[in-house]
């Protein structure tokens, strides 16, 4: 049984829509990037596999560890497993990201039967995974991305995802704003995280993020639709010839 | 699930229900103002010639002053002529006889806010014979704190008993000439606290107005003086986080406070008068003059308020640094939600050497709610070496609430250090959207963010009044969560 | 190479021409140039400087340095002169009307340059006052990343030095400039840097000014959506200088971030202005905008004027602004003579103290080192 299984899936946002009729299947085990130009609908499939309530799905399912995701809010879907690397990482200050991951943590574990996490073991994860992702230990009690570069964010997140343990990872864009050494160790963190019950989800626009992540499958989202699906040569072939031949092809269909 | 796209709005459309039935008095003077009331008022209570006349020249002032506006706050004008003056203390017989008499979801609010029993009566107005405890507390408390030479009680009673404390300094922090609401204080004012602490004594206890005898007499113009003599110490908590409710509109209270040499006073505020209905109708006019002298070298003066109610709230809290080393603070969270308005802010003069003042304002807007912070800093030529920080922040729940900030630096001696900063953030669907995306709930990721803004200000509350105010605030911004 | 573009660089100057005729010298009427008194510039009557191209180093692939009058035509219609306005602006009028040559930098799409590329603009005037126009242009082809410094220093005498840069980066790329100033005691030094970048670039420049009697820096940053922004400043006057640092920031588009951190040093006479002004239009939703101006003031005569300007149009954003003024503090410097350390060395190491975090922000290795050199040289005059 495939871990994420998504059918037809059309959402609106603000009356318009956005993904008309996405179909894929995503093994335990896999990576899956998601590629395509601007407004194309990238950034919207991960929102809304997320659960954020501007969207609005109009048609399909979403069938999660055999559960109807669409059904769940999204404090359940990340109690579930999923964890979604935001874009836009927002500021929330006043609390600190030690306090911050440690609640979360908690809540998924609440869910899953488990008591909280001991503050001594907590602790020594966390150190653990601060060091996979070479950040500094002042940054835990530092309010959750505040004065954070846009590079450091990004990293911050994929340290939230060592440390939440996800089954479903989506990282949105998770390359934009980096430059070539912070995209390396964010890229080191992420495949350190590559194992065979974990699933991802990579949503760019850029190339250059998949030489460093490399996909097992890559899928180009064009006009709120996939329009091509390959391995990783798509990538390559893509960053030779640009999206201007896959518009064409949704054009001319 | 729930599919509501304003996760925020729900949470800070709560509704603000409870019910308070106050009897109407046999022995009350017909509205209006004039001196025969002022004579009435003053004979009422007993008072020495000294003090009717002291009202007398305040109401004269009065009457030359123009009622002050201000263009961040909206209201409908105020007739003084329509107010009562004077309100005999409720009899017994008037009074819920206990607790099952009083509005169920008023002790619904005193369960959530954690109030202990006891209080719960003492707050509700229960007739004083039926809560004996009570009184033997409070009383068994009085003698304790005489012991030490520590006088606290009712401003009415210190008038009487300690004429001369109050002749030297009542008037002395705010004269009935400061502003147009000083002075219809010091005309008609009915109550208050008074406190004096002689040279050397650290009050051992914080002092509140549960303690005073008497005090269920909420007078809407308060009247507050407390002393700390040389080397002395006392914490005072005013108010308190339960919803309460006045027919009375205008409250228009003055606190003055001084510290001589190396004292040291902490006045903290709690506050949660009704704000008005959910279109804001019926709240009260909290408007306030609190001002500490540090007079002393190495004087202290630190307010720290949590103000969630009122319809309108405008008050500075202001420290006059006057003797030399002497440290001024101010911190303080303010709630608006629905449709309240607040202006508030402090003042710190600087006017001795090497003085220090502090100023850590949160504001809280939610609702339709307007927070305006007003801040004046004034280093005069005479202040040395002086030092500021101020910290303004403003949070704001949703897109309809407003927060203004209108910070005021006046340096005229270039040995000073001032910094400040000012910092607007919103609290929105995303940040919320974040936590829940991390298995946090939204009920719980807005009690973790409120509390993260306010923290550095609960940190300067006694604790329990703290420990009170955080949950008074949650009460404040809960919702219908469905 | 195909034929310079005449007509196109002919209209331009004479429109600038124009147009500098009727702006004239900026006035303190002016807002912009309240606190900065242009009048000995006006005043003077430069002779244009004789400008000698030393030459410069074989280019890494992926970068192209030409002259703009021998660049491809097409990329000069497009780009020269269409960011920093002539229009409103006296001197990148005076500038856009009289540069001579003026240099064009590409950057390849997708290139990713290691070393820095270094401009280097050195005056020198031994008689008559001279003025010089630098003039460059940088185009960053998207996802392309490189680092940008331009040098301005003198060796003596009276001069005026009127540059104009202009970068425009596509997306995704990341650019980090610095601009060193240390021009001669008696020099003007006026600019403006003109930036334009694309989505999700990363665009980082740091201003360290120390030289010159007068000296007036704008840096104009236009941001599209997820772009990050730092704009880092330090400038230290002493002396009669005047130093005045104009930025602004407009958030055209959401999600972009943008952090300023200017420190002055100030000593003797000498006067600083910083002006920074941030700009959040209407559908620049999620902006989060800082900015702090921090002075230390060593003497009872410099003057400091600092002023922030937020023009918020968007209702979701997040910008938080602070400046501070003050005097190296008493306590740390009796705490250092306690060590044994004399109190000369004890306020200059204060003072370093206070510039370190803009220093350790340089990440170009040499650049930091001879900014240390700069500083060091500078305390030494200091007097206790």
């Amino acid at each position: 049984m495939s871990l994420l299984e998504i059918k037809n899936l059309h959402a609106n946002v603000a009356g318009r829509e956005i993904l008309k009729g996405i179909d894929l299947s995503i093994n335990a085990g896999e990576v899956h990037a998601i590629m395509g130009p601007n407004g194309s609908g990238k950034s919207t499939l991960a929102q809304v596999l997320s659960g954020r309530d501007l969207y609005q799905v109009t048609a399909g399912e979403v069938v999660y560890d055999g559960k109807d995701l669409l059904e769940m809010p999204p404090e359940d879907r990340a109690r579930e497993g999923i964890f979604m690397a935001f874009q836009y990482p927002v500021e929330i200050p006043g609390v600190s990201n030690l306090y911050f991951l440690k609640a979360a943590l908690n809540a998924i574990r609440k869910h899953q039967g488990l008591s909280d996490l001991d503050a001594m073991d907590f602790l020594a994860l966390v150190k653990e995974r601060m060091a996979l992702m070479e950040m500094d230990q002042s940054l835990l009690n530092r309010a959750v991305n505040s004065g954070f570069s846009g590079g450091e964010k990004k990293r911050n997140e994929i340290f939230q995802m060592a440390v939440l343990e996800p089954k479903l990872a989506i990282l949105d864009e998770t390359d934009s704003g980096l430059d070539i050494d912070a995209l390396k160790i964010v890229a080191n963190g992420v495949n350190a995280l590559r194992s065979a019950a974990r699933a991802m989800i990579v949503v760019t626009h850029y190339q250059r993020l998949l030489n460093y992540i490399v996909p097992d499958f890559v899928h180009v989202l064009a006009e709120g639709r996939i329009v091509r699906s390959g391995g990783k040569e798509l990538a390559l072939e893509l960053e030779e010839s640009g999206y201007v031949g896959i518009e064409e092809t949704v054009e001319s269909a | 699930m729930s599919t509501s796209a304003n996760t925020i709005e729900t949470f800070a459309n709560q509704e603000y229900k409870w019910g308070f039935v106050t009897e109407i008095d046999a022995d009350t003077v017909p509205p209006g103002l004039n001196e025969d009331v002022i004579r009435l008022i003053s004979k009422k209570k007993n008072e020495p010639e000294f003090m009717l006349e002291w009202r007398l020249k305040a109401y004269r002032h009065w009457l030359t002053m123009r009622e002050p506006t201000w263009a961040n706050i909206h209201y409908p004008p105020i007739d003084y002529q329509a107010i009562s003056y004077y309100a005999a203390p409720k009899s017994n017989a008037d009074r819920p006889k206990s607790l099952d008499d009083v509005d169920p979801e008023l002790l619904r609010t005193y369960e959530k806010l954690g109030i202990p029993l006891q209080e719960r009566e003492l707050l509700a107005g229960v007739a004083v014979d039926a809560v004996f405890d009570s009184v033997s507390v409070a009383t068994t408390f009085k003698e304790k704190l005489g012991e030490m030479g520590i006088i606290f009680g009712s401003f009415s009673e210190a008038v009487q008993e300690h004429p001369d404390l109050i002749k030297k300094y009542l008037g002395t922090v705010v004269p009935s000439s400061d502003n147009f609401f000083a002075a219809l204080n010091s005309a008609v004012f009915t109550d208050g606290s008074f406190c004096y602490v002689p040279k050397g004594v650290r009050c051992p206890m914080e002092l509140s107005t549960y303690f005073r005898i008497n005090a269920k007499n909420t007078g809407q113009f308060e009247r507050t003086l407390i002393i700390a003599d040389e080397g002395a110490y006392v914490s005072y908590l005013e108010g308190c986080t339960a919803p309460m409710r006045d027919t009375n509109q205008l409250h228009a209270a003055v606190v003055e406070l001084v510290a001589l040499d190396n004292a040291q006073i902490k006045y903290s505020t709690v506050q949660n008068w009704y704000p008005g209905d959910k279109q804001g109708r019926g709240g009260i006019y909290n408007f306030v003059t609190k001002r500490g002298a540090c007079r002393g070298v190495n004087s202290k003066i630190s307010w720290t308020q949590v103000e969630t109610g009122s319809a309108i709230t405008w008050k500075y809290p202001s420290c006059l640094l006057i003797g030399d080393n002497s440290v001024g603070e101010f911190y303080s969270v303010a709630l608006t939600n629905h449709y309240q308005q607040a202006d508030t802010g402090t003042k710190m003069i600087h006017i001795g050497k090497n003085t220090t003042s502090t100023i850590v304002s949160k504001g809280i807007s939610a609702g339709r709610g307007q927070n305006t912070y007003r801040g004046a800093v004034k280093i005069l030529k005479s202040a040395s070496n002086a030092r500021n920080y101020s910290q303004c922040d403003s949070m704001l729940l949703g897109d309809k609430c407003g927060a203004h900030t209108f910070p005021y630096l006046e340096v005229k001696n270039t040995s000073s250090q001032v910094e400040h900063e000012a910092s607007t953030s919103k609290i929105g669907e995303d940040q919320i959207f974040y936590c829940r995306q991390r298995g946090i709930s939204t009920e719980d990721a807005v009690s973790m963010i409120v509390h993260g803004f306010c923290k550095e200000v609960f940190r300067e509350l006694p604790m329990e009044f703290a420990v009170e105010a955080q949950k008074l605030l949650g009460v404040s911004l809960e919702g219908s969560v469905g | 190479m195909t034929a310079a573009p005449t007509n196109f660089l002919e209209h331009l100057r004479e429109d600038a021409t124009r147009r500098f005729s009727e702006l004239g010298y900026p006035t303190t009427h002016d807002e912009d140039w309240r606190f900065t008194s242009v009048a000995p510039i006006a005043r003077t009557t430069f002779v244009p400087a004789v400008s000698k191209r030393t030459g410069q180093e074989a280019c890494p692939t992926g970068v192209e340095i030409c002259k703009l009058s021998e660049a491809q035509p097409e990329l000069i219609e497009a780009h020269l002169a269409r960011y920093a306005s002539y229009q409103t602006n006296a001197f990148v009028a005076l500038n856009t009307a009289n540069f001579q040559d003026g240099l064009l930098i590409r950057i390849a799409k997708g290139a990713v340059i290691e070393d820095p590329i270094h401009l280097v603009f050195e005056s020198s005037a031994n008689g008559q006052p001279t003025v010089a126009h630098p003039r460059t242009l940088i185009l960053a082809g998207p996802d392309s990343q490189a680092t940008i410094l331009e040098t301005y220093s003198g060796s003596g005498g009276a001069y005026f030095t009127n540059a104009v840069t202009e970068i425009v980066a596509g997306d995704h790329a990341v650019i980090d400039h610095y601009k060193l100033q240390t021009e001669s005691a008696r020099a003007f030094h006026v600019s403006t840097l003109q930036v334009q970048v694309g989505r999700d670039t990363n665009f980082r420049s740091h201003s360290l000014s120390f030289g010159g009697a007068l000296v007036r820096n704008d840096i104009n940053a236009v941001l599209s959506q997820g772009c990050e922004c730092t704009l880092n400043g330090l400038y230290l006057v002493a002396g009669e200088q005047h130093i005045d640092n104009h930025t602004c920031i407009d958030h055209a588009q959401p999600h972009a971030a943008s952090h300023e951190l200017y420190k002055g040093i100030l000593d003797g006479k000498s006067s600083a202005v910083f002006s920074g002004k941030i700009l959040v239009r209407k559908d620049a939703q999620k902006t989060d905008a800082k900015q702090t101006n921090k002075n230390l003031v060593l003497s009872e005569d410099a003057v400091i004027n600092t002023k922030p300007e937020l023009q918020i149009l968007a209702d979701d954003v997040r910008c938080t602004h602070g400046a501070t003024i003050g005097q190296l503090d008493p306590e740390g410097i009796f705490y250092l003579q306690s060590r044994g350390i004399g109190l000369a060395d004890a306020r200059n190491l204060l003072i370093f103290a206070f510039a370190r975090d803009i220093v350790d922000r340089i990440k170009v290795a040499s650049l930091r080192e001879q900014l240390e050199q700069i500083l060091l040289e500078k305390l030494h005059g200091t007097r206790p």
